[in-house]
Parts: structure tokens; C-alpha cells; sequence
């Protein structure tokens, strides 16, 4: 079950890498959210119960729930329906999540870990699902779709943490939980004030700032 | 006790947020900045035994002790001229000269609270002994400083906060990659072993060198991110220069530190498991790319708050250039005197910026004729940060070349010394341009208590660099120590 779990995932990486559409870019990263917060349930368990299904539920919540919600309000609130100019078009990006899948096999099969764990297919598809979080934010021109881009590495990233070292203290993973939750919250809303002063959010034309510009001639 | 270093702050910042009287925030900022300078410089000076101030994962090393009293000086500087700042700027609406748009900053109970909940983040960085914590905390600095840099609510700080926000979240995302590769690294400990320091630090650890090698790299890119060493300091000019000044010299002094604390937390496991010269190796390149990278942006340079920033690049190029030819005890020295200095320069930036009315260089020019102690003091300050005696920051470059003739290979402090006199030349002939000649405009400001702070600054790098007393030379041997002992 665990690996039907990585193998959707890996599912969901390419879809996300392939649509250009936003909010299904939206409802995508809610799936990948669902199906990373129920793989505790997979694990042998180790863990007691009680602490298991806060775990659980607290993960479903914020990364399937709240996030996702938040991140559809925020779309309809700056009215963007699809990414426009993506700097890699679709099937170049999809192409571009093979080759991650790849480089992250080849980095897990130099990184073994040293010990058991539930399935060998954990470590490359959280490396992997992070590169594309990762490759979203830098090919995408769009500041939701970095947000979303952000939200993706950040679930691998969980998804890493999750599957191998569930013992850390339960205090420690929420406040990580809860980091990441006003991390996007705090990006949302810089994307609300972007939209409104700029009337666009397309982050390729935010260049006013740099450090030498062609007009600036240095008068001496 | 030491956690009240991190509650108070907190709890005022919270408080900061609702309270109405302008009045009363003010003096709230100010009087928890002096009660966590003073207290923070006590447990820094004179700490009672050093081990007892430990509870659950919190507690203060030496290393902590002293960061902590640098970046609380820094904020105590940087609160009095915040008071100044903010008096000022709500008596007028500020008109924006490039673009001559009305702008209104942010509300002023945000800005108190975010400053004040960024001082307890720095502090719980401080304080942490759990990997796990102190990644909370430093994500936390970066969430609450974004609407210190949004203040003048204007295009160009929006950007700048977006690129901070976004490029700092990534690197800190993978910052914590390399917190996991390190439990996995603990992993051999048995199930479920706590990444705190003491427990990883604790007699027969060893740690899986593989796992902490992958994590060394991620940590030093992910909070060297945040530290802004090149090539990962693109967003440091852009929001250094289009924070506040207030906000760009605690970025600058405090922040960066913090983040080079972060790493050389990482650094006393990578010590322990005799990971040394691999994680030195790493220092070198980062810390000689960082200075060469600042060289080159500091000459050519047409804003002078950028320019600064890029000077934060080059310091913190040194710091890690320090640590990889030995030195720790350089490091640290240098780390207190880039604060110092920096948090001087900026507050003269603000000052500049408030009487001529514009960041860039080829603008400013006469500073000395009508604001005369702006003048000496930013003139002085560059002076300083380049490293002239008698300020402390030519003590510690002293300090730090001379390990790296010691180290062996000559190229090593030829490079060093040779991007110092790049640097050294470009920020003069600025400062000179800026300070001297025929002034660009009719009359500035004369006011001379929101300069005091920066006097303050530059007079504690002064007094690093002609004396050191006992308590204060324990305290750097002592931070030293835990890296590795001095070179």
C-alpha cells in the first residue's frame, strides 16, 4: 500500500510539472498533501496511537485543508486562471520530472541509509517530489505558482521527515508544521499586495531592482 | 532565567500589536531593548558557572552567550534611533523622490511588534540546543522580518520583500533537508535519538560521516543562504537597501550572524566527528567567492545602501574565510565588529537618505558641509568597516591574516588580502566623494540625536580595537573554544 502511495505520488509530480492551469496546479499539490499525510498509517508501527492520529489528522488539516483553501482564495482574490509565460513549457517540464526522478534514484542509491525502512522507494520520491517543487519555483513566472512550487518542496521534505524519523518529539514536527503554514500564509499575502500595486503578479516583470542598470549612467 | 531573553521580547511584541498609544509602544521598545542589552551583556560577562542555565531544549553556551550580547547591543542602538525614526516619519507623509509618488508606510504597531517578535526569534535561535528549534527559529526571523522590509509601502520594497521572502524560505527549506540527513546520521544512536547538541555532542556519539557530510552541505547552503554568502546573497541588496534603515542595519548586524551561528552549530558535530577540514574546505570556497563576488559589486557601485550590503557580503565572506584557516577566535571578534560597524554605517544611511532625499551616490555629495557630524561619522565608519586602525575590525582582519600565513599556503592570504584592498579602494573613493566637496544641496538635517546611536556603535568598535578587558577576551576565547579552540 505504502508503495501505491510513492508511486501516485510520482504521479502527481508530473502532473503538477504539466499543467499550467493553476487551480488545478491547486488541487494537485491538496492530493499530494492528502496522500503524504496518511502515510504513518503505512508504517510498521513504532508509534503510540494517540500520537499517530494527531499526527495524521493535524497533517490532512493544514496540508490538504487549510493550505489548499487558502491558496484558491488567494487565486480568486488576484484573479489569475494559468500560468501565461512559464519560462519551460509543459512538456519540456514534464520531461524535466523524469530527469529529476532519475537524478534523485541515482542520489538515494549513493546515500544509503543506515537502516531499515519501510519501503526503498521513500528516500528518491521525496527527493524527488522536492526537485520539482524546487524546478517549479525557478521555471515559473507566475507568484502563486512559486508559492505552490514552495509548498510542493516543502511536502517532500515532509514526506522525508515523515516516513523515516516519525520519533523525533511530536513538539518539534508541529512547530515545523506550523513555520510552513504562516510561511505561505505570509506569502499569500506579500501576493495580494503584489497584485494590487502592480495590478499583475507575473514576478518576471518585478525587476526594478538591480545593480546595474542600463539607464543608471554614473555621472563622472 | 536565560529564556527570559526570548519570552519578553515575545510577549512585548505581542503586546506591541495592541496597544494604541504611539507613546507607550515607543518607550515599550525602548526599555525591553536596554533590559535584554543589559542582561544578555551580564550573562555574556559574567557567567555564573555557564551550565546551569539549561532547561528542556533552551540553554546558553558560551558561543550563544556572546552572540546573544552582540545582536542585543546592536538592537538597543538600533531601538533608539527606531523611536527617532518613527517619530518622524508619522509627522509627515513622505514623498518618494525617484518616482514622486505619495506613499504611506505600514502601521506602526506592526512594525514595533514584528522588531520586537525579531529580537525573541534571534534570542530563541540563540538559545537553542535542538536542530529542530533552531531551524523553527530561524524560519521565524524570516517571517517576521518581510514586513520590516514592506514599510514604505512602495513597488520597489514589495519586490525586494518577495524576492527575501521566496529565496530565504527555499534556502532554509533545504537548511532543514540537512537537519533530517543529520537525525538519520544520529540514527546509529538507537531509535528515536534527539538531534540536540548535547546529546549529539555527548561521549561515544559517533555519527554516520556520510549522512553529516550531505547535511553539512545542505545546512551551510541552505542558512548560507540566509547569511548571504555568494552565490546565494541576491536578495541581500535588494532588501538591505530598500528596507528602513532601522530594519537594513538589524538585517545586516544581527541577522547575518545569526545565521553564521546557525552553521557553526552544524560545524561543532562536524568537529566532533572529525569532519574538520572537510567543512573548513567548504568554509574557504564560500567565504572566497563571498569577498570576491563583493569586490566586484562594490566598485561600480551607484547606491550606497547597496553598497553596504554588499560589504555585509564581503564580512561575511571573512567570517568563514576565519573559521577555514583556523581561527575561530578572529571569527568571532570580527563577527562583533561587523555589527557594530554596520549598524553604525546604516543608521548615517538613514540619516544621509532623510536629508538629501536619495540612495544614490552620484547625488550625495558635500555630506560634511551641511550635516558635519553625519559627515565624520559616515566617513569614519567606512574608514572602519574596511579595517583602519585603531577599530576593532582591523584587530581581527590583523588576527585572521596572520592565521592564514600560518596556514601554509601563501595564496590564501595573498587572495585575502588583495579583495581587501579592492574593497578597501572602492568604498573609500566613495566615502570620500559622498563626504567631500561641494554639497548637492542647499541645507540638510541637523540633528544630532538620531546619530548619537551610530556613535555609540562606532565608539564600542573603537574600544574592541585599543582594549580588551579579561571578562571580554573570556567571553571570545570562550565562544572559541567550542570551535575548535584558537589558531
Amino acid at each position: 500500500m505504502l508503495d501505491v502511495i510513492l508511486m501516485l505520488l510520482v504521479l502527481f509530480n508530473l502532473f503538477s510539472l504539466g499543467s499550467t492551469r493553476i487551480s488545478a496546479s491547486i488541487r494537485v499539490v491538496a492530493y499530494q498533501g492528502a496522500a503524504i499525510g496518511v502515510v504513518p498509517l503505512f508504517l510498521p508501527g513504532k508509534i503510540p496511537g494517540g500520537i499517530l492520529v494527531t499526527i495524521v489528522l493535524v497533517t490532512l488539516l493544514v496540508k490538504a485543508g487549510i493550505l489548499p483553501w487558502f491558496l484558491r482564495y488567494a487565486q480568486k482574490r488576484v484573479n489569475v486562471r494559468r500560468e501565461e509565460k512559464p519560462f519551460v513549457g509543459a512538456s519540456a517540464s514534464i520531461l524535466s520530472g523524469v530527469a529529476a526522478l532519475g537524478t534523485a534514484f541515482f542520489i538515494s542509491s549513493r546515500l544509503p541509509i543506515p537502516f531499515a525502512v519501510a519501503s526503498p522507494f521513500i528516500v528518491p520520491v521525496a527527493l524527488s517530489v522536492s526537485l520539482t517543487g524546487f524546478f517549479i519555483i525557478i521555471s515559473r513566472a507566475e507568484a502563486l505558482s512559486q508559492v505552490i512550487g514552495y509548498l510542493i518542496l516543502e511536502n517532500g521534505i515532509y514526506l522525508f521527515g515523515i516516513a523515516l524519523l516519525l520519533e523525533q518529539p511530536l513538539l518539534v514536527e508541529l512547530g515545523m508544521l506550523l513555520d510552513v503554514f504562516v510561511g505561505i500564509f505570509v506569502m499569500g499575502i506579500t501576493v495580494f499586495h503584489i497584485s494590487r500595486e502592480f495590478e499583475h503578479t507575473d514576478t518576471s516583470r518585478l525587476s526594478g531592482l538591480a545593480d546595474w542598470l542600463p539607464e543608471v549612467k554614473r555621472s563622472e | 532565567m536565560a529564556i527570559l531573553l526570548f519570552l519578553v521580547p515575545f510577549a512585548a511584541g505581542l503586546a506591541a500589536f495592541v496597544i494604541k498609544s504611539d507613546r507607550l509602544r515607543r518607550r515599550l521598545l525602548f526599555s525591553v531593548a536596554c533590559a535584554h542589552a543589559v542582561f544578555s551583556l551580564y550573562l555574556c560577562l559574567f557567567p555564573s558557572g555557564g551550565e546551569d542555565y539549561r532547561w528542556l531544549w533552551f540553554g546558553l553556551d558560551a558561543l550563544g552567550r556572546y552572540f546573544t550580547a552582540v545582536f542585543s547591543l546592536l538592537f538597543l542602538c538600533a531601538s533608539f534611533y527606531a523611536v527617532i525614526y518613527l517619530k518622524e516619519e508619522k509627522s509627515r507623509p513622505r514623498e518618494k523622490k525617484e518616482e514622486g509618488l505619495l506613499f504611506n508606510n505600514a502601521p506602526e504597531a506592526a512594525f514595533t511588534g514584528c522588531l520586537l517578535v525579531f529580537l525573541a526569534s534571534m534570542s530563541l535561535l540563540a538559545l537553542s540546543r535542538h536542530f529542530g528549534l533552531i531551524w523553527i527559529a530561524m524560519e521565524a526571523t524570516t517571517l517576521v522580518s518581510a514586513p520590516l522590509i514592506y514599510f514604505h509601502r512602495q513597488r520597489s520594497s514589495l519586490e525586494a520583500t518577495w524576492k527575501y521572502l521566496l529565496i530565504c524560505s527555499v534556502g532554509i527549506a533545504l537548511a532543514l533537508f540537512g537537519n533530517l540527513f543529520l537525525a538519520v546520521s544520529a540514527s546509529g544512536q538507537g531509535p528515536g535519538t534527539e538531534i540536540s547538541i548535547d546529546r549529539l555532542l555527548g561521549p561515544g556519539v559517533r555519527l554516520d560521516p556520510l549522512w553529516l557530510k550531505a547535511g553539512f552541505i545542505f545546512v551551510l547552503v541552505g542558512y548560507g543562504t540566509k547569511m548571504g554568502l555568494a552565490p546565494m546573497h541576491t536578495w541581500l541588496p535588494d532588501a538591505h537597501s530598500e528596507a528602513p534603515s532601522v530594519a537594513s542595519a538589524l538585517l545586516s548586524g544581527a541577522l547575518l550572524n545569526c545565521a553564521f551561528l546557525a552553521i557553526l552549530r552544524f560545524y561543532q558535530l562536524c568537529l566532533a566527528n572529525g569532519l574538520g577540514p572537510f567543512c573548513r574546505e567548504l568554509f574557504l570556497i564560500f567565504g572566497i567567492l563571498s569577498m570576491a563576488v563583493a569586490a566586484v559589486f562594490i566598485i561600480g557601485q551607484s547606491d550606497y545602501k547597496r553598497l553596504l550590503a554588499y560589504s555585509s557580503v564581503e564580512h561575511m565572506g571573512i567570517l568563514c574565510f576565519a573559521v577555514a584557516v583556523g581561527t575561530a577566535y578572529g571569527s568571532m571578534l570580527q563577527a562583533a565588529n561587523h555589527s557594530f560597524l554596520k549598524g553604525a554605517l546604516f543608521i548615517c544611511a538613514g540619516n544621509i537618505l532623510a536629508g538629501f532625499r536619495s540612495k544614490k551616490i552620484a547625488d550625495v555629495r558635500g555630506i560634511a558641509h551641511i550635516m558635519p557630524w553625519a559627515g565624520v561619522l559616515w566617513f569614519a565608519g567606512i574608514l572602519a568597516i574596511c579595517g583602519m586602525p585603531p577599530f576593532g575590525a582591523f584587530l581581527s582582519e590583523w588576527i585572521i591574516l596572520k592565521a592564514a600565513f600560518s596556514s601554509g599556503n601563501l595564496w590564501l592570504p595573498a587572495v585575502y588580502l588583495f579583495l581587501l584592498g579592492v574593497i578597501f579602494i572602492g568604498m573609500t573613493g566613495t566615502g570620500i566623494r559622498m563626504t567631500f566637496g561641494v554639497p548637492s544641496i542647499p541645507e540638510g538635517k541637523k540633528s544630532f540625536l538620531s546619530l548619537l546611536p551610530a556613535l555609540l556603535l562606532l565608539l564600542l568598535s573603537l574600544f574592541l580595537g585599543i582594549y580588551m578587558p579579561a571578562a571580554l577576551d573570556g567571553a571570545v576565547s570562550g565562544a572559541a573554544a567550542l570551535l575548535g579552540g584558537q589558531g
